[in-house]
């Protein structure tokens, strides 16, 4: 199967090249994760970050085809050949397919990602009704790969201003906790031209999003809210 | 010097609301103007001038045109928030966007009430 992969050492190369690797992959090899561990027997100076292999932890998303995506669920028999790897667009490149997040967690730091309660802690849980934790559905399972925001040319132009649409989601993901008591606050921190209204819609971050999630919605959902308040 | 990243205007839905808002505007009354025109379509010069001349179809009209500045107003700082990063320049060009739309609401009354 042949690989046209995005090759970048900042401490031997003045520029980044694809390197094109033609491997012969055995029948367990089924998830483009394991076609790079393939690869990596045969040129282990090639570097990229994998952890879970199976669409938990994160690490392994990476631009396949020109499309963002984790490459441990990503089987390699739809792939069309040459399979081009880049990593992720917009981040800086640390080597190879390992970009730095930096940036990605400061956005995602920004928007407090922990529950505000001041009210002192109860002897047990706090508790939540089955309809007041339904709504924490389709927002919490977010795994923070930044597949979404760096498929987000919003956050391309202004990665230091605009959230990006990982950090709303969790953003969102809060204001619909019923536990959480810092409401008024996190809307006051988004109302904002650049932290929230950079976004224009465009669903790319629900199109590439390996858990299927939907932030462009938790978006509509955080301006609603402002709505409410508002008008 | 360090670069210090400030954020934190506390505004943005006015004018996310204004750009639907007016956009339903426009969307209104390209329909009402298509129906019109659909029913008695002008002939000549005269026929156009009979549908505008009407008191009505002129305010029509300005809100019309008024939502379409306001609504470009909205489109085009958002364009330039998105790609010209140096402040001055974009200050510059969203006074130069706003001289211009105020230029088109004023030089389209004069239009409106003139016919």
């Amino acid at each position: 199967m042949n690989f046209s992969i995005y090759r970048f050492d900042p401490d031997k190369d003045e520029r980044p090249y694809m390197q094109n690797y033609d491997i012969m992959l055995e029948p367990a090899d089924r998830m483009l994760l394991d076609a790079l561990v393939r690869i990596k027997t045969v040129d282990d100076s090639l570097s990229l970050r994998r952890s879970c292999r199976e669409g938990v932890c994160g690490s392994d998303a990476m631009n396949i085809n020109g499309r963002n995506g984790l490459a441990c669920i990503t089987p390699v028999a739809g792939l069309k050949e040459p399979v081009t790897l880049r990593p992720l667009p917009g981040l800086p490149v640390i080597r190879d397919l390992i970009v730095d997040m930096t940036q990605f967690f400061k956005q995602y730091h920004s928007i407090k990602p922990y529950l505000i309660n001041n009210d002192p802690p109860p002897e047990t849980e706090r508790l939540q009704s089955p309809e007041e934790r339904a709504e924490l559905d389709g927002l919490y399972e977010c795994i923070l790969c930044a597949c979404c925001s760096t498929a987000c040319p919003s956050f391309w132009w202004n990665p230091d201003k605009f959230v990006g649409p990982a950090g709303l989601l969790q953003a969102y993901r809060f204001l619909a906790d019923s536990r959480d008591q810092a409401t008024a606050e996190r809307l006051d921190y988004l109302e904002d031209p650049y932290r929230l209204f950079r976004c224009h819609s465009i669903m790319n971050c629900v199109d590439v999003c390996p858990k299927g999630l939907n932030p462009t919605s938790a978006i509509e959902s955080i301006k609603d809210m402002m709505i409410k308040r508002t008008v | 010097m360090v670069k210090r990243m400030v954020t934190g205007a506390h505004y943005g839905l006015r004018d996310w609301l204004a750009q639907r808002i007016t956009a339903v505007v426009m969307v209104v009354f390209i329909l009402c103007l298509a129906g019109i025109l659909l029913i008695s379509p002008p002939h000549d010069y005269a026929g156009w001038k009979a549908v505008f001349s009407n008191q009505w179809m002129r305010i029509a009209s300005f809100l019309f045109l008024v939502s379409l500045f306001w609504h470009a107003w909205v489109g085009v700082r958002n364009i330039l928030m998105d790609y010209v990063h140096a402040t001055g320049i974009r200050l510059s060009l969203q006074i130069l966007v706003i001289l211009s739309l105020l230029f088109y609401t004023v030089w389209s009354v004069e239009i409106l009430w003139e016919l």
